[in-house]
């Protein structure tokens, strides 16, 4: 089962003829991925690496039958990008872009407000569920098939959380990095969601990072309603007030979205929340009673 | 980015706020000589830092005539302001701006930014003007009000109506403020501000409402479409260190701890400053070197934390997937080389070709340790900064 994605799932690259797309889509292929085409306006009917470019994601869903894009372009037409794969309908768009600006962003939330498309990210490593299918840039080869779900707003920290889920022989499910930006498509409380109904996740390893209340939000909702056991980690917790610590969303602001009040209100909610980086997998074979 | 008081106001009166007038001085002569331009017996001279908290470090003055005024900023003007916002250290001042003195009736707060739950503007008004307005939402919430923004429409008038009758504005004053928070938040939209803080927000005797101090951020990632705006960026405000690692497009920022950290991302440099800590250590540095980690960004990265003098040892912690730890080493053999590095180095990293990697390392004959994983490697580097 997994979530989001899966061997079925049919994808298109906007931005597959620039570097990052081309590199890009050819690892997700070469994971087993079934990437069906390209978007790149101006350059619809060439063929790029053996795939068909289209100059809309109109086009390419009509032609392709695609079902999800992942998006490579940069950050001053990303939020045009995200918006035209919403108006064509595809059910699931993942921006990979980091840098869109705030207000572009704003647009997008509006535009994006009861349709029927998710979008994961901005500023974000991708999703990939492990042995089929990803988009985006997480690499394949640390991943094993198991029973782990993990949602983390950080790239390469979601590489160590494989990595040691790995190494304890914990597999996973679906990896689904949400992004570091202060506005994103998609939650911790909606990734927890996707995991709660899914039966092949066993629990999930979450980890967030200091700016905002996304994760004081998602303890609530576990609190209430989230049933598996939850690994929790939050970075910054060393991070110095009113910087912006490389993620555009991660600063303290005011005294509020500090690593402390995080870590509380996670653990008030049952959440296993470690303090060290290096303790996500052990914590999570314990939380388990391998 | 953030920009000086002066630059605020500059901002905001283009687009119709109402601001005192006044201007910038670099001298004393240049103040006196505005003093006596604003005319009037009593001005206001302010030290420009990007920090708040002047008024109880010295740095906000009333004169009551322009050789005062002279005086004044003389003082100001390449002293050492201290705040609870500098740090320790301070903030030298550069510039003063010299402002007309106002009779001041009431003093009132309104700012706007992105409520990042709501994935909304919110506008935040109270009646508490001239306070920290933290403090205020600490002690007395009620005196908060907040009006969310729909980006489709704006501001709308009814809105701006509920904020000013809540902050007890009769209906002059309320009309006025209408107008007002309309051209705060056109600012807002048009300049891609982050921030737009203006406190206090006067109510003169005159029955007028200026922005009497105004703090204004812009959101970094929308500069490119602002070319007037990031000329307004003053580096003398920053870290040298940071302003450098700036032009490598390095993500550095500085701390003052005794290890160097080299990371790529933004969370797993943050985790990895984290760890550090947890293990008896203090970070010196946040540095993301970004996903690539060639061997051209380690070089500068290296050239920047070893630039830092409290540097007692470098922790380098790679999580590549992709990246090739053979390259990786080879380029780190390079730049100490090269730089001549001579701290202890402790080396943590993951991706393809790992085992050739660490025994190119092991065979440089450089002071490199390497690590197995993080626990590992904070571990050691602790321990070599001691």
């Amino acid at each position: 089962m997994a979530v989001l994605i899966d061997k079925n799932t049919r994808l298109i690259v906007q931005g597959l003829t620039g570097r990052e797309g081309t590199f890009h889509a050819k690892a997700a292929a070469a994971y087993g991925t079934k990437v069906v085409g390209g978007v790149t306006p101006g350059k619809g009917g060439a063929t790029h690496e053996g795939w068909p470019i289209f100059n809309s994601v109109h086009d390419a869903i009509r032609e392709t039958g695609a079902n999800a894009s992942v998006i490579f372009v940069p950050p001053p037409f990303a939020a045009d990008a995200i918006m035209e794969a919403t108006d064509a309908g595809i059910p699931l768009v993942v921006c990979i872009t980091e840098g869109i600006p705030t207000a572009d962003m704003l647009k997008v939330m509006e535009f994006m407000h009861g349709s029927r498309t998710r979008l994961i990210g901005p500023n974000c490593p991708g999703i990939i569920t492990a042995g089929q299918a990803k988009a985006g840039i997480i690499p394949g080869h640390i991943c094993k098939d198991g029973r782990i779900g993990i949602v983390s707003k950080s790239g390469t920290l979601t590489y160590e959380a494989i990595h040691q889920l790995t190494k304890q022989g914990m597999g996973q499910t679906t990896c689904i990095g949400i992004g570091g930006d202060p506005l994103i498509g998609t939650s911790f409380i909606d990734a927890l969601r996707l995991f709660a109904t899914d039966s092949e996740t066993e629990a999930v390893v979450m980890i967030g990072e200091i700016g905002g209340t996304a994760e004081q939000e998602a303890a609530a909702f576990i609190a209430s309603e989230f049933r598996k056991p939850v690994v929790g980690f939050i970075a910054g917790q060393t991070a110095p007030p009113g910087r912006r610590m490389g993620h555009a969303g991660a600063i303290i602001a005011g005294g509020q979205g500090t690593a402390a009040e995080k870590m509380d209100a996670l653990s008030k909610a049952g959440v296993h929340v470690v303090k060290s980086p290096a303790d996500m997998g052990a914590r999570m074979r314990e939380a388990l009673g391998h | 980015m953030k920009i000086h008081e002066y630059q605020a106001k500059t901002v905001l009166a283009r687009f119709g706020v109402p601001v005192p007038r006044g201007e910038v001085a670099t001298s004393s002569t240049e103040a006196g000589a505005i003093a006596r331009r604003l005319g009037g017996p009593i001005s206001v001279v302010k030290a420009q830092i990007h920090a708040g908290g002047r008024g109880k470090g010295g740095g906000v003055k009333v004169a009551k005539s322009p050789e005062e005024a002279e005086q004044l900023a003389r003082q100001m003007i390449g002293m050492t302001l201290v705040t609870h916002q500098t740090g320790p250290e301070g903030r030298k001042v550069g510039r003063v701006l010299i402002e007309e003195g106002l009779q001041i009736d009431r003093e009132l707060y309104v700012s706007v930014l992105l409520d990042r739950a709501a994935a909304r503007p919110v506008i935040i008004a109270s009646a508490a003007g001239g306070m920290d307005i933290e403090e205020v939402a600490a002690k007395e919430p009620h005196k908060i009000l907040r009006e969310h923004v729909n980006p489709g429409v704006g501001i709308l008038p009814f809105q701006s109506r509920k904020l000013a009758f809540g902050m007890g504005l009769g209906a002059e004053a309320a009309l006025k403020f209408v107008k007002l928070l309309q051209a705060v938040y056109k600012a807002f939209i048009e300049t891609d501000a982050s921030m737009i803080e203006i406190n206090p927000l006067i109510l003169t005797k005159g029955g007028d409402l200026l922005a009497l101090d105004a703090k204004v951020s812009f959101d970094d990632n929308a500069l490119y479409r602002h070319p007037d705006i990031r000329e307004l960026r003053d580096i003398g405000e920053e870290d040298p260190l940071e302003v450098e690692a700036s032009t490598f497009s390095l993500n550095y920022i500085r701390l003052d701890g005794t290890i160097g950290c080299m990371v790529n991302g933004a969370g797993l440099a943050m985790a990895t400053m984290d760890i550090i800590k947890l293990a008896g250590g203090e970070p010196a540095n946040f540095l993301d070197v970004g996903g690539g980690a060639s061997a051209e960004q380690i070089k500068n990265a290296f050239r920047i934390l070893m630039a830092d003098k409290n540097v007692k040892a470098v922790l380098i912690n790679i999580f590549g997937g992709i990246l090739r730890c053979d390259v990786l080493a080879a380029g780190v053999i390079a730049a100490v080389t090269e730089l001549g590095v001579r701290v202890p180095i402790v080396i943590r990293m993951e991706g393809t070709n790992v085992e050739e990697g660490k025994r190119m390392l092991r065979e440089s004959g450089l002071n490199f340790t390497t690590a197995d994983s993080m626990g590992e490697a904070a571990d050691r580097v602790v321990a070599l900064a001691k």
